[in-house]
């Protein structure tokens, strides 16, 4: 790519999950830090439940390309029973990782990759939302996972960011504010290399 | 101020600053989000406009059209088939001299149905007598949305605006943006105050009348005539904002054309795409560059031809297809301008990213290695073709 | 700003007004359109009650009322359609073929 310095994400997940919602917010919240950003969806058909991918540019320089990302420095699975159908790691760069949600470890899930050798990382983020929250978001659990992961982003400047950007996005339901923070927080200490 | 907003955010967030009088909403994806964006700032009183949502997009167009010439300032979003059903009032419009500014959010024209970009549906629409302006990216598009008001409103232009951003690409991609003091684009835009409105009661006033061929042919030559005046109110407009902004603008945008040899012609997100090919071939020594068409009614004609004069290939790139058999809408302008000049460059025509085929750094390169080899050998071969579809034998 | 009645088939495109818009009101007035009649009505003042039916079926308004009374036909817009002496109840229109005013 045109910019060395730049961290591309590809998100996957199901319509539905908030891949979307992630990416977006990891969009505003990296803008608000002082990168220069994209997060943009892709969009296949539009029902709960489709296969859906979206991405994450950041750096620091403003960058024009407005194509998809082929070969993402990091990659999140929101849900693992895509590691079935989607070819996840395709174009995943060397010195990258993949972050997948799931209750197993790093050895169970590794086999599912296609031959993938880098870096894997797990994060049970169902069980975090279903704990705190009470139902399965996993977005917010695997957006702090990445920004752990790829330390694209200082983690405390994330998290003091986010509760702003939060604010905005649940005005009208300020209950899971501080559910979601609690969120961000414990994933970024769950996540785990496998 | 410096945040990070989607398209369709930046401008609904510039009609919220603006306050036109009249919005006609009507629904479709991907200009969605502006009408829904733009009703909870009506529900939560931060504007006063009169939102008047409507059974179809003919009737969404109908009620700017009716709002404008009572004298009211309209807004209006639209997609795609939406546009498409405008297409009768886009004339209308146009012929009535109503300076509308309608935000196009480009997306394919059906059919097989899909809901991504290409810009067949203002293509389809560029010869209903609307300015039309094409952003790059989300920055461009809430500058543009906000120049429209001036640029159709000047009395010696009074012609509708289409400010049109890539679907999806633009408008549901979330990237910084610095925006305007709501204080400095009020104050940049005015009040709207046309000489003549049908709620001005000293002077009465009848709108859109029968027109017998005795009179036709005039008043299309003084619709002719006013978007030939938009050019100059295009820049100026354009300069105004750069010294509020500081972001320059003009009907078309050069990139590293100086010396270039090689170019591309394109319209919108691709262009930003192209740009990094361009750079990045500039490293290595490569003398390209590109035109990025801006402003694609009024036709920026002679602009291309000083741009593209002294280039050796150039490919032009159409994000849409009019099915001439020989050449999409870009290319057939961009070759006609070039046609006066003592010598021109090879110019070939590919059409790319109908329905949301993505287009690359690698698309772009690849281009440009086909122009290096007519450069070299002289032989065009074919001058009209598609590219990023897959064809039968060649590797994808 | 040019005026309605200033327009004719001579005017030069820049001096015509854009989008054709017409700055006053009431302009079909001042069009004479009794000459395209090609049947004239008569009115039987002696028959007529002023029952006032016939004023506005007239598609052309050009039956004018004054004080509660029906005058005789404003013969520059009358088209001569007729429909006046269908209606009439009186027996007080008739038509004459023609479209001079007798």
């Amino acid at each position: 790519m045109a910019n060395k310095t730049m961290v591309e994400i590809r998100w996957h997940g199901r319509g539905g999950q908030g891949a979307k919602m992630a990416c977006l917010l990891l969009a505003e919240v990296a803008g608000q830090v002082g990168k220069f950003v994209q997060g943009f969806p892709e969009y296949g058909p539009e029902r709960m439940g489709a296969p859906i991918t979206a991405y994450n540019r950041i750096s620091d320089t403003r960058c024009p390309v407005h194509s998809n990302i082929y070969t993402p420095d990091y990659v999140v699975v929101l849900d693992e029973t895509l590691l079935d159908s989607v070819d996840v790691t395709h174009g995943l760069r060397d010195g990258g990782a993949i972050i997948v949600n799931t209750p197993s470890s790093g050895e169970v899930i590794r086999p599912k990759l296609r031959g993938y050798t880098g870096a894997l990382y797990t994060l049970d983020a169902r069980h975090l939302s279903e704990e705190i929250l009470g139902r399965n978001f996993p977005n917010t659990a695997l957006l702090a996972a990445v920004v752990k992961v790829s330390g694209v982003l200082e983690l405390e400047a994330f998290l003091e960011h986010i509760e702003a950007s939060f604010r905005k996005k649940f005005a009208t339901k300020p209950q899971v504010i501080a559910g979601n923070l609690e969120i961000l927080r414990k994933a970024s200490e769950e996540v785990m290399q496998g | 101020m410096k945040t990070a907003l989607s398209g369709n955010e930046a401008v609904a967030y510039a009609m919220k600053q603006i306050n036109p009088d009249v919005m006609g909403a009507f629904p479709i994806t991907p200009s969605t989000e502006i009408p829904e964006y733009f009703a909870q700032y009506v529900a939560d009183g931060v504007v006063t406009t009169e939102f008047v949502t409507t059974e179809s997009e003919h009737s969404s167009m109908s009620v700017c059209i009716a709002a404008s010439a009572a004298g009211a300032r309209s807004v209006c979003a639209t997609s795609s088939c939406g546009l498409a059903l405008m297409h009768e009032m886009l004339y209308v419009a146009a012929s009535s001299r109503l300076p509308i500014v309608l935000a196009c959010v480009n997306r394919a024209l059906s059919g097989p149905i899909n809901i991504n970009n290409d810009h067949s549906d203002s293509m389809g629409s560029r010869d209903a007598g609307w300015i039309q302006i094409y952003a790059e990216n989300n920055q461009e598009a809430y500058d543009n949305f906000i120049m429209s008001f001036l640029i159709g409103e000047t009395p010696q232009v009074r012609l509708p605006v289409m400010a049109c951003m890539d679907g999806f690409i633009t408008s549901h991609a979330v990237e910084n943006i610095e925006l305007l003091d709501t204080e400095v684009v009020q104050g940049f835009v005015g009040t709207y105050e046309p000489e003549h409105y049908l709620l001005k009661k000293e002077n009465p006033l009848a709108v859109g009348p029968y027109d017998l061929s005795a009179f036709y042919m005039e008043h299309k030559v003084m619709q002719a005539e006013a978007i030939r005046a938009s050019k100059a109110r295009i820049l100026q407009v354009a300069e105004n904002l750069a010294a509020i902004s500081g972001r320059h603008y003009g009907l078309i945008e050069c990139h590293q054309m100086e010396d270039a040899e090689l170019a591309l012609v394109l319209i919108g997100s691709s262009a930003g795409t192209a740009k990094a090919s361009v750079d990045e071939l500039r490293q290595m020594g490569q003398k390209v560059g590109l035109v990025k068409v801006r402003v694609f009614r009024p036709f920026p004609a002679e602009e291309l031809a000083e741009a593209l004069y002294h280039t050796k290939a150039v490919a032009v790139l159409d994000k849409a297809e009019s099915f001439s058999g020989c050449g999409g809408p870009l290319f057939a302008e961009t070759r006609s301008a070039l046609y006066d000049l003592p010598q021109r460059p090879q110019l070939i025509n590919l059409v790319y990213g109908l329905g949301g085929r993505d287009f690359t750094t690698e698309s772009a390169r690849s281009v440009f290695e086909r122009l290096a080899q007519i450069a070299e050998t002289g032989e065009t071969g074919p001058r009209y073709a598609h590219m990023g579809q897959r064809t039968r034998g060649s590797a994808t | 700003m040019i005026r309605a009645q200033d327009i004719h088939e001579n005017t030069p495109w820049e001096d015509l007004s854009p989008g054709g818009e017409i700055y006053e009101p009431g302009t079909a007035l001042a069009f004479d359109t009794g000459t395209w009649r090609t049947n004239t009505p008569v009115l039987y003042r002696e028959l007529c009650k002023h029952c006032m039916l016939c004023v506005p079926f007239c598609p052309d308004s050009a039956i004018p009322v004054k004080d509660g009374k029906r005058l005789d036909f404003d013969f520059m817009h009358c088209k001569g359609c007729g429909i006046c002496k269908t209606v009439c109840p009186f027996q007080a229109i008739e038509m004459n073929l023609g479209g001079e005013v007798k």
